[in-house]
């Protein structure tokens, strides 16, 4: 049973002055007013938000959130149990609580509130995501054009129900067999230019039948080995495919699989259209954490100023609030890795003082932005960058100077491992493009692309990976491979590509372990013509 | 516009099923890790909960990833004392290389460690395993009863009444009833409207009016067919089904003559506490007899069974004459499920095998379920085992025995005492 309670305008205390709460209880009527207040508090700072939906859960359900990535709805997989069972042990053994709130880029804009938090939580939590991560989902550039926030839940049901239906058919193990493999190469079912086009579940149903048709003809045509007619003036010419190397993986596996039923098709689809619903996610993770603690904390103190809440809450919610922006120092055990929400909150806090305060060195660093309104910069910062681009326009020197960033080389050419720039005038610059390349996600994953098909002779596939500054590939790499294997059903090499030289290459199925260098290998790749 | 809906009351297990489908999928590590906590545990905590670690990369979710080496900058917050230019030499494993692999698997710890529940555990405990002969279920004196739905029936009480078959048996009789009637209506009414057609002149007024009274007339009869009669009334048919119950009983059996020792009794308590466990699962209602041995037996209540000490010789065939006489007294073989375990160092008196023996084929193994030997011995067989031996070839499918040497033997011969064997027998 629900109950729900609208957001009504008229409701009698909407003008009433003092505190909203007193105590750390909360209610349905409090959470009510919360929102409503600072919902007309975002306003007056110009954000603009999908409609709330604020959902009250347990701390099981929380738990069960996360397990599925914080969807509502999600296909079965083992791995999301192993997920859930490693929550549920470390909450259970008190080793983490659980974070206070989880948002779903939906429209409306799903917010989950835990049942066992105060009301300043609560209220934190409402500012956080129902108008900081809400705000940025609705106004960032990767958002707006990569994911259909409206129709996400629908491809959710659908892929949900099309998944047990093949559980159903075929057996849970060959459907699981193929989730393993797509989950694999999952991060490399991502189109990285071309906008996907948003549709219905209904839509997708329908659709799904006719690619299934489509596909099959489109195959045929490719793995077609009856000669053509007059073929022989041409026959030199040996066409390439694919012509262009292709960075989508899980999509090139889709269209071209020679042994791929449909319905596994289809599932190579859903993953990869869940892997490029939560790309802009990975983007844009110091931005969108950053941005939303900015704004509770610039909503909370504002609702402090104007007498709204009372001091007890200011603590009690200074004190979480200095939690989630805590960064360890690199020499701390508790260190592990750049805490986004300090990054971000730290680069839009200092834009604001940049604008309303700026000092010499900002007129020299931000000409532009120095003295302007702040509003406008931080909507604009807001909209349209990712974290990479963003950390490159807007990370100040003062930033680096309060978390005291410093960057090391570790080259293993060299002896030692070099520090190569701090926080000081010669090291700034450096810095910045260093920590904007550490969120750079092509820097952060291999680069690997599909680079041939003998579709003439064994059908193998090949792969390139083109290093980056020298560094191989992890120690999981034939274990994707057997993967892919398994996608693509007949041989699959990869090199590994340092300029022109291949300094490792691995295989599926395995050959003559002993023979990993160069010397031998070209005969596997295709010449290029 | 905000929408705030309390979600509390929704289930919360959502995450079962994947919670299962990872619990299947490392089957085989559970497994193991059950077979060895058979045989450390302490045997007060049999059937808890247990505690299954995987090694992780057993586990792992393998993705494409830089490994080390090469050239890389990173950046560091948190600078204390580091100017451009320092050199810090390599020890081994720093910093550099947490950063990009190990960070998604959060703890970092090898095992990956978790808590599956005493049913979990008695489930993966006795997978695969069969109480042999189960077919005898009997219907015990005081049968229960379900209540069942058997159909639909013509009478019952009113609070039992099926409105859509109701309403469907008198629809059906409502066309059945009228259908004659409606036919020559319609002709008549036909007739009518072809006849008010005509020019006015032509009409014939006494045949309309003729036609009118029919009409009306058979309309009232029509109408006269009840929309609901009693007999279209259909009622949901309960019946009471007597419930076969199925009880069990389970004689232990054990040596306590002197040359058993407390280690030896401590492997037979657990391979009964196993059995017992099994045989819970299997039977609503399962009773246990402890019966203890020296040169004379006695029936006695557990607590005595696995502790108290005695000293003396052995006759094992006491035992089983106790058990005998029980079983007449107590558990008539047409009302229980009669399962023996007997557990002994393999020592008896020399003449008394051949006594054992008799009794066995003569008086018990006809009536019992099941009957399993285990011998804890290290040493070799003596006559007590031979006899058994010329048992089992009689009974092959409800005598079992087999030999324990040490604590890590229990779990599997338990296993093979009772794997599933193919077909059922009778």
């Amino acid at each position: 049973m629900l109950d729900t309670y609208a957001n009504s305008s008229d409701s009698p205390k909407s003008d009433s002055q003092g505190p909203i709460s007193t105590t750390s209880e909360w209610t349905f009527e409090l959470i009510q007013q919360y929102d409503r207040v600072i919902g007309e508090l975002a306003g007056e700072f110009g954000l603009d938000t999908y409609p709330n939906q604020i959902e009250v859960i347990s701390s099981e359900q929380m738990m069960d959130a996360y397990s599925s990535v914080g969807m509502p709805v999600g296909y079965h997989h083992w791995s999301y149990g192993k997920q859930f069972i490693s929550v549920e042990n470390s909450y259970q053994r008190g080793m983490m609580g659980l974070a206070y709130e989880i948002v779903i880029n939906a429209n409306p804009c799903i917010a989950y509130l835990m049942e066992e938090n105060t009301m300043t939580m609560q209220a934190l939590v409402i500012a956080h995501a129902a108008y900081g991560h809400n705000s940025f989902f609705k106004g960032n550039y990767l958002f707006r054009a990569w994911t259909d926030a409206s129709s996400i839940i629908d491809y959710l049901i659908f892929a949900k129900n099309y998944i047990s239906r093949c559980e159903e058919r075929y057996g849970l193990d060959k459907v699981e067999g193929i989730l393993d493999s797509c989950h694999a190469l999952m991060n490399y079912g991502v189109d990285r230019y071309k906008r996907p086009y948003p549709i219905s579940a209904v839509e997708e149903e329908r659709q799904q039948q006719e690619r299934e048709e489509y596909r099959q003809r489109q195959l045929n045509d490719l793995w077609r080995t009856i000669p053509k007619l007059g073929e022989g003036t041409e026959s030199t010419k040996k066409k390439r495919f694919p012509e262009e190397p292709q960075e989508n993986i899980l999509y090139f596996i889709e269209k071209n699989a020679p042994l791929l039923e449909n319905w596994q098709r289809e599932l190579v689809r859903i993953v990869r259209k869940l892997a490029q619903y939560f790309y802009p996610q990975r983007q844009t993770q110091v931005m969108n954490e950053g941005w939303a603690t900015f704004w509770h904390y610039t909503l909370l103190t504002e609702l402090y100023r104007r007498g709204r809440v009372t001091e007890g809450f200011m603590m009690e919610f200074l004190q979480s609030h200095t939690n989630v922006i805590y960064q360890p120092g690199f020499d701390n055990p508790l260190y592990s890795g750049i805490n986004p929400y300090t990054l971000g909150f730290s680069i839009f806090s200092d834009l604001r003082r940049i604008c309303e305060n700026p000092t010499k060195e900002d007129q020299r660093w931000f000409p532009d932005i120095a003295g302007s309104s702040w509003r406008e910069t931080l909507q604009f910062a807001m909209r349209d960058f990712k974290d990479e681009s963003f950390i490159l326009q807007f990370l100040s020197p003062k930033v680096m100077r309060d978390m005291k960033l410093f960057c090391i080389s570790d080259n293993d050419k060299e002896k030692d491992i070099i520090v190569s720039a701090i926080h000081d005038e010669c090291g700034y610059r450096q810095l910045r493009e260093n920590l904007a390349g550490q969120y750079n996600l092509g820097n952060r994953e291999p680069n690997i692309q599909v680079y041939a098909v003998d579709t003439r002779g064994d059908r193998s596939l090949t792969l390139h990976h083109t290093q980056y500054q020298r560094r191989p590939l992890g120690k999981d790499t034939a274990e994707v491979l057997r993967h892919l294997h398994r996608l693509w059903g007949f041989e699959v090499h990869l090199n590994s590509h340092n300029g022109k030289e291949i300094t490792a290459s691995y295989h599926c199925p395995e050959q003559g372990r002993d023979r990993q260098e160069s010397e031998e290998e070209p005969m596997l790749i295709p010449k290029p013509i | 516009m905000s929408y705030i809906i309390d979600r509390r009351l929704n289930g919360k297990k959502k995450s079962t099923v994947n919670r299962q489908r990872f619990l299947r999928r490392y089957k085989a590590h559970i497994k193991k890790a059950v077979g060895d906590a058979m045989n450390n545990r302490s045997i007060m905590d049999m059937d808890k909960g247990e505690r299954i670690s995987i090694p992780t990369r057993d586990i792992n979710e393998p993705l494409l990833s830089h490994g080390t080496g090469g050239h890389i900058e990173h950046i560091l917050p948190g600078n204390r004392e580091f100017t451009t230019g320092d050199r810090i030499p390599r020890q081994g494993q720093s910093g550099g290389d947490n950063g990009s692999g190990a960070s998604d698997s959060g703890e970092g710890v090898d095992e990956f460690v978790f808590q599956i529940s005493q049913e979990e555990f008695l489930n993966f405990m006795f997978e695969g395993l069969q109480l042999p002969n189960m077919v005898k279920q009997q219907l015990a004196g005081n049968t229960a009863f379900r209540v069942i739905r058997a159909g639909i029936s013509n009478e019952g009480t009113p609070g039992r009444l099926n409105v859509i078959r109701s309403l469907r048996a008198a629809h059906a009789r409502r066309i059945a009833l009228t259908s004659s009637k409606r036919r020559k209506l319609r002709v008549l009414e036909t007739a009518l409207a072809q006849e008010e057609k005509k020019d006015l002149a032509l009409r014939d007024q006494r045949q309309i009016e003729a036609l009118k009274s029919d009409i009306s007339e058979l309309r009232k009869r029509i109408g006269r067919v009840p929309f609901l009669d009693d007999f279209d009334l259909k009622y949901n048919l309960l019946i009471r089904q007597p419930k076969p119950r199925s009880r069990a009983v389970m004689f232990c059996l054990m040596d306590v003559s002197g040359s058993m020792n407390q280690a030896t009794k401590d492997m037979a308590k657990r391979f009964f506490l196993l059995l017992y466990l099994f045989l819970q699962r299997s039977y609503e209602y399962t009773e246990v007899v402890f019966i203890r041995h020296h040169t004379s037996a006695k029936e006695v209540d557990e607590e005595e069974f696995f502790y108290s000490r005695e000293t003396g010789g052995t006759i094992v065939s006491s035992a089983l004459k106790l058990m005998r006489r029980i079983m007449h007294e107590r558990y008539p073989d047409s009302e229980w499920n009669i399962y023996g375990a007997q557990a002994s160092d393999g020592d008896n008196w020399n003449d008394d095998s051949s006594t054992c023996h008799k009794i066995l084929i003569d008086d018990i193994m006809p009536h019992v379920q099941y009957y399993s030997y285990v011998e804890i011995t290290p040493r070799d067989h003596q006559a007590l085992w031979d006899e058994y031996e010329s048992v089992r070839t009689l009974f092959p499918s409800h005598f079992a025995m087999e030999q324990i040497v040490g604590v890590q033997d229990i779990y599997p011969v338990f296993r093979q005492l009772f794997s599933q064997k193919g077909t059922a027998r009778c």
